[in-house]
């Protein structure tokens, strides 16, 4: 017991006090897995979209290889985008290793396949529910693609939630491409992981604390903005 | 299509997720990236040098802590400028594989066998160097838990040479008291303290250390760990700052900084002695 209280202040302190250097952990977080998670939006919503919508030969074992991505562990992912852009890899010249920017590319592929494989079964079903309408009224593959995406847009939020979780809360891949690098590219995650190797498990479990309400706060804001839009399109569609 | 207000809550949460996106990283000018070991920075002691080294070389370092191994990994694929480790034979391997250029002393602490408080290979009244081998013979005849980096870090190929002067080869023996965590030192004395294992571990981690549960020292100075540092070969890397390495290797090895590590101390314990003050 003493240990979680001691943690429990440790998190209360670092919230109360506005360390200068504990707001940019938190800041870096959020900026690596909101930027991964909005890129994994844009490839992802179009991409899982499409494979809903196209037939073509070993369209089964694609969805299969995407569905199974969604298990990548992130230590391999870190492993290969640090093979890649070691400067011996073959975006070495680009020099971003040990840059958010090489955290951000690590976890956009960890999340795009959960974004992807998540609107894929989402739109496959709204398309069992109004494929027959949208045929009949002549629509592009590129409006059904919007309407259907439009139309589910409340589940994606939720699958928009789920990347960012899978984000936040890993420590494989950006320990191994960002390099935990003080006031560079630590995160809630390896800092987490650099207290535990210190031995200092109250402070350790306090960040853990913190990040737990920077997600629920990410969640309930998420949550409230859906619920407002859902609320103001059903009062659109009564007037 | 859509009526204004069913978007604005799509746009708002669209507007979140751009306002985060990062400028793009300049290129140029950049900081010059340390690969060092755990012990540095764990220790605290590149926290205390850090402000010095801003004040009389101006230079940025970015902090990257690896085992020795994967430290001098870092080296090898260019992904370093400097390497600050403790692995002699590494080193000279290193350096004769002519991944490096410059090699100079720059430290040493002690390796300590740290166990249970209880003391149940009673090894305790050991000490010193020559202990150090009696220790761990004793360790295997008693089949107390030992617990073993097993990562190639510098720690670790210590540990292995000390059961080779002892004439013993703990993974050949079959029996299950000799564990590899494949683990950093933190994480290895984590498991320690909550196996009452036997470890041999490095002074500056383990006076920093925090969570010691049983554990305490048991042999104390069980071999010395000099810590070497390395200019990454800028002929094999041409993106390596080289003027800024080799800046950055003359303040290390200089008069203010070796006095600076002499000077440091974590609960009134010294636990590096610069390279200077080794050979006056």
């Amino acid at each position: 017991m003493g240990e979680f209280g001691q943690a429990l202040m440790n998190a209360a302190t670092l919230i109360v006090s506005f360390d200068g250097d504990f707001l940019g952990i938190v800041g870096l977080s959020l900026r690596v897995s909101l930027s991964a998670v909005l890129i994994a939006c844009i490839i992802g919503f179009p991409l899982g979209a499409l494979l809903a919508l196209s037939r073509f030969p070993g369209r089964g074992a694609a969805v299969a290889v995407l569905n199974a991505l969604m298990g990548l562990p992130p230590v391999v992912v870190g492993l290969i985008v640090f093979l890649l852009l070691s400067r011996a890899g073959p975006f070495g010249v680009l020099g971003l290793l040990f840059t958010p920017t090489a955290m951000i590319i690590a976890q956009t592929i960890l999340v795009t396949p959960i974004i992807a494989a998540l609107t894929r079964q989402t739109v496959t079903d709204l398309w069992a529910e109004y494929g027959e309408q949208l045929r009949s009224l002549g629509a592009t593959r590129a409006d059904t693609i919007a309407t259907l995406l439009w139309d589910g847009r409340f589940s994606l939020t939720t699958i928009v939630l789920a990347g960012f979780g899978r984000a936040i809360a890993e420590v494989g891949a950006v320990m191994i491409v960002g390099g935990n690098i003080d006031n560079v590219t630590r995160v809630m995650t390896t800092a987490i992981a650099l207290e535990t190797s210190k031995g200092d498990l109250e402070m350790a479990l306090g960040l853990g604390i913190v990040l737990l309400v920077l997600a629920l706060a990410v969640n309930g804001v998420s949550q409230a903005i859906a619920a407002g839009a859902s609320r103001a399109s059903q009062q659109a569609v009564r007037a | 299509m859509v009526a204004p207000r069913r978007q604005l809550g799509w746009l708002v949460f669209l507007a979140v997720f751009a306002l985060a996106t990062p400028a793009p990283p300049a290129y140029g000018e950049r900081a010059l990236i340390l690969a060092t070991t755990t012990s540095v920075d764990n220790s605290g002691l590149l926290d205390h040098l850090r402000p010095q080294l801003a004040a009389q070389t101006g230079l940025e370092v970015h902090v990257v802590v690896r085992g020795t191994g994967a430290a001098l990994r870092l080296g090898v694929s260019g992904d370093a400028d400097v390497v600050f480790v403790h692995d002699r034979a590494a080193e000279d391997a290193f350096m004769a594989a002519g991944h490096g250029v410059l090699r100079r002393d720059v430290m040493t602490s002690d390796f300590l066998i740290v166990g249970p408080r209880s003391d149940p290979a009673n090894i305790a009244q050991l000490t010193g160097p020559t202990g150090a081998a009696p220790a761990l013979r004793r360790i295997a005849e008693t089949e107390t838990l030992f617990v073993s980096r097993g990562d190639s870090s510098g720690t670790h190929n210590a540990e292995l040479a000390l059961w080779r002067s002892a004439g013993i080869d703990p993974r050949a023996l079959a029996g299950s008291w000799y564990r590899e965590t494949g683990s950093g030192m933190g994480a290895t004395l984590n498991i320690a303290a909550a196996l009452d294992a036997h470890l041999l571990t490095e002074s500056g981690t383990w006076t920093k250390f925090a969570n010691r549960g049983a554990l305490t020292v048991l042999v104390a100075n069980a071999l010395a760990n000099p810590y070497g540092v390395m200019l990454v070969n800028p002929a094999r890397h041409p993106h390596i700052p080289e003027a800024d390495a080799r800046k950055f290797i003359d303040w290390l090895t200089g008069a203010d900084a070796q006095r600076a590590i002499d000077e440091f101390t974590i609960d009134g314990q010294h636990p590096f002695r610069s390279a200077a003050a080794a050979s006056p």
